[in-house]
């Protein structure tokens, strides 16, 4: 068996009271589609957002490629090669696509200042090979609808050849021609080896796009199995009642 | 696929077509209203006063005193852009120069470097006072408000501790030139090389914008717009160096020319908008003001950024420190009292949005002017000290509910 792109064991984190992640243990192969199914606040974006960097886990391990990685900050996990589409995007809404794409990663000159044209030479080659659509690369942010936002974001996590993509509801507020879009780009980067984490409420899309399916509930991890083991029952199931569907669970008892 | 779409062309939009014009193709209507505003400021001013206020004299002293809030709305503006204040600055002011008069006439008596090492100090002073503020704010996590208004009442005491309340003078004579008095000058020729430097640059970024824009194969690299901006660029240049140098210098018919003091203003001016608009700080500075959570996720330090922009901001106040001591040759504890809400007003005056994320360099120059003048033509009036505080509070708060609806109209 090869080592996982990413593995995560038994990793906690809390929120004063609320235990937002409690002992989950997920792994990422290459080229491997895993998505990341649950309620409303069961613990999905806590979850990603301590691969991604936002905030250190409260204990347990990550696992790059077999080895022990510490990711203490946004940068730390970019360094890694890990890519993440937070649910809020994450962009400036006062600039526009070109600067939120390569925000705190500009093209400068030695004394730092912005190499604006190269920026914008990479987002538009970045863009059309991702066949996304933004009307305009140099107008704010602010002034796109939600849909353009998100290609925006999805732009960016793949400008700089990450090795695992974190999207955290991508399609959430995309047309049905650029949700196709994202799915057939999702397939083609895993031709290319990457490793997704991908968190949807589409049932469609998940048993569409995934290899497996791992469901949460208030924290915990419900259970991980191929997609192709799964019924979308199976699935809702588990999110619904948070166990393993009855076969599964004689299966591994 | 990318697609730029253009506004569709009608006749009934020549006015926002000629502000575009004139902002040199960008849509800074904004900015263009306000020159307007200040064009008809001194309009009435000029008729009011009987021709006095335009006189070259008086648009001399105008320059000198624009000088000092304008610096300092430069660093304000970057404070503001990132949800912040900062009221300490007519604070620091007075402490730093103080600082400065004791470094020159109490340590460093009858030293021909006394005028550097004061400059420095004052400087590095207001470096190390931003960068206190700016760490309880970004790392202590308290509020700027409360942080600079606790700075405001420390230096403005700490500067009267100094040195008992006594007033520092006279200074050095070279410390003098930096305020622009009657050696602070450039003279006649100086000025007018000055003026033929800065259509120099203005020429040469036009060229280049052409090259650049002829090598990525646009058709018709440069607008009538980027024609006119230059054009009015080199006319401001050339019209402020002939007005500076039809004022002699008293009992002498030798041209005053530019002064010390607008010089420093330009060259921070100039270097202020290259931070803002071309520099990977300035970007984080506004990445930071539009949405600091975003800017925490894209890896942005959103705290040094904070401590930066403070300690920045107490470096153009010590550059005002040094122009304001030098120009009264006299350092005073009471120096810049009430100046951080000239700089604010300035600031906001200029377009830079209190809820973070928008402002120009060249705004807050504009912004300056308009208060200064206002309150220039209110001294030839001769309309009492009390009265003309009441009219610029009016005017702060009027501009920021203009700000206001201005931005409800206009939401990008
Ligand atoms: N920064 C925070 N501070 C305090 N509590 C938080 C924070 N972030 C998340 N939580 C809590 O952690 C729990 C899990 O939230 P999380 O955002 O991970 O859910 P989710 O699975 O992504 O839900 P959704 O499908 O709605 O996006 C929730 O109870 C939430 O209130
Ligand atoms: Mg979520």
């Amino acid at each position: 068996m090869t080592t996982p792109l990413l593995e995560a064991r038994n990793v906690n984190k809390a929120f004063g009271g609320v235990h937002a992640v409690e002992n989950v243990s997920v792994s990422l192969m290459p080229g491997e589609v895993v998505a990341l199914l649950g309620h409303n606040g069961a613990g999905k974006s806590t979850f990603i957002k301590m691969l991604s960097g936002v905030f250190p886990a409260d204990s347990g391990q990550i696992l790059i490629d077999g080895k022990s990685v510490d990711i203490r900050s946004p940068h730390d996990a970019q360094e890694l090669g890990i890519e993440t589409i937070h649910q809020t995007l994450a962009l400036a809404d006062n600039l526009d696509a070109v600067s939120n794409l390569f925000l705190g990663r500009e093209q400068t000159d030695r004394f730092g200042f912005l190499d604006t044209e190269a920026m914008e030479h990479g987002a538009r080659q970045t863009i059309e090979r991702m066949r996304l659509r933004i009307p305009s690369l140099n107008a704010s942010v602010r002034s796109m609808s939600g849909g353009q936002r998100q290609a925006v974001a999805i732009a960016r996590a793949l400008h700089f050849n990450a090795r695992i993509l974190i999207m955290d509801e991508p399609t959430a507020a995309l047309g049905p021609e650029e949700t196709k879009n994202v799915g057939l780009l999702i397939q083609e980067l895993k031709r290319q080896g990457l490793g997704i984490f991908l968190i949807s409420h589409d049932m469609h899309d998940v048993f569409q796009l995934s290899d497996r399916i791992t469901v949460m509930k208030s924290g915990r991890l419900v259970g991980s199995y191929p997609t192709k083991e799964l019924t979308q029952d199976d699935a809702l199931e588990m999110i619904i009642l948070g166990r393993k569907p009855a076969r599964f669970a004689a299966a591994t008892a | 696929m990318t697609t730029v779409s253009q506004p569709v062309s009608s006749s009934s939009k020549v006015l926002p077509r000629l502000l575009r014009a004139i902002g040199g193709g960008h849509a800074d209507t904004r900015l263009m209203a306000m020159v307007g505003v200040l064009a008809l400021i001194w309009l009435c001013a000029n008729i009011l006063t009987g021709g006095v206020f335009l006189s070259p004299r008086n648009l001399f002293n105008l320059s000198l005193q624009v000088s000092v809030v304008a610096i300092m709305a430069s660093g304000m503006i970057l404070v503001i852009v990132t949800r912040h204040i900062d009221l300490s600055v007519g604070s620091q002011v007075g402490f730093l120069g103080v600082l400065g008069g004791l470094v020159q006439s109490v340590w460093l008596p009858d030293s021909v470097h006394a005028w550097w090492i004061a400059s420095l100090v004052i400087l590095g002073g207001g470096v190390f006072i931003g960068l206190i503020q700016g760490a309880l704010v970004a790392y202590a996590r308290i509020p700027s408000f409360v942080v600079t208004l606790g700075g405001l009442l420390f230096l403005r005491n700490a500067a009267y501790e100094l040195n008992d309340g006594t007033t520092i003078a006279p200074l050095s004579e070279i410390f003098q030139i930096l305020g622009g008095g009657q050696n602070g000058v450039l003279g006649g020729p100086l000025s007018w090389l000055f003026a033929f430097v800065v259509a120099g640059i203005v020429v040469g970024s036009l060229v280049r914008k052409h090259r650049r824009k002829r090598r990525l194969g646009i058709q018709k690299p440069l607008q009538a717009s980027d024609y006119f901006s230059a054009a009015a660029w080199c006319a401001c240049a050339f019209g402020f160096v002939a007005i500076v140098n039809s004022y002699n210098k008293p009992g002498t018919d030798e041209p005053m020319g530019m002064a010390f003091p607008v010089l420093i203003l330009i060259a921070v001016t100039a270097a202020m908008t290259l931070v803002a608009k071309r520099h990977r700080f300035g970007r984080h500075v506004f990445a930071v003001g539009g949405d600091p959570q975003s800017a925490r996720l894209t890896g942005i330090n959103t705290q040094r950024v904070v401590l930066k922009v403070f300690a920045l901001m107490g470096l153009l106040s010590g550059l005002a420190s040094i122009v304001l001591t030098a120009r009264l040759n006299a350092a005073a504890s009471g120096a810049g009292t009430m100046m951080e809400l000239y700089v604010i007003a300035a600031a906001v005056i200029g377009g830079t949005s209190l809820a973070g994320g928008a402002g120009t360099i060249l705004g807050g120059c504009v912004g300056a002017l308009i208060m200064q003048s206002l309150q220039s033509a209110m001294v030839l009036l001769g309309i009492p000290s009390p009265t003309q505080s009441m009219v610029l509070a009016g005017v702060l708060v009027v501009a920021v509910w203009i700000d206001t609806m201005w931005r409800e109209r206009r939401p990008s």
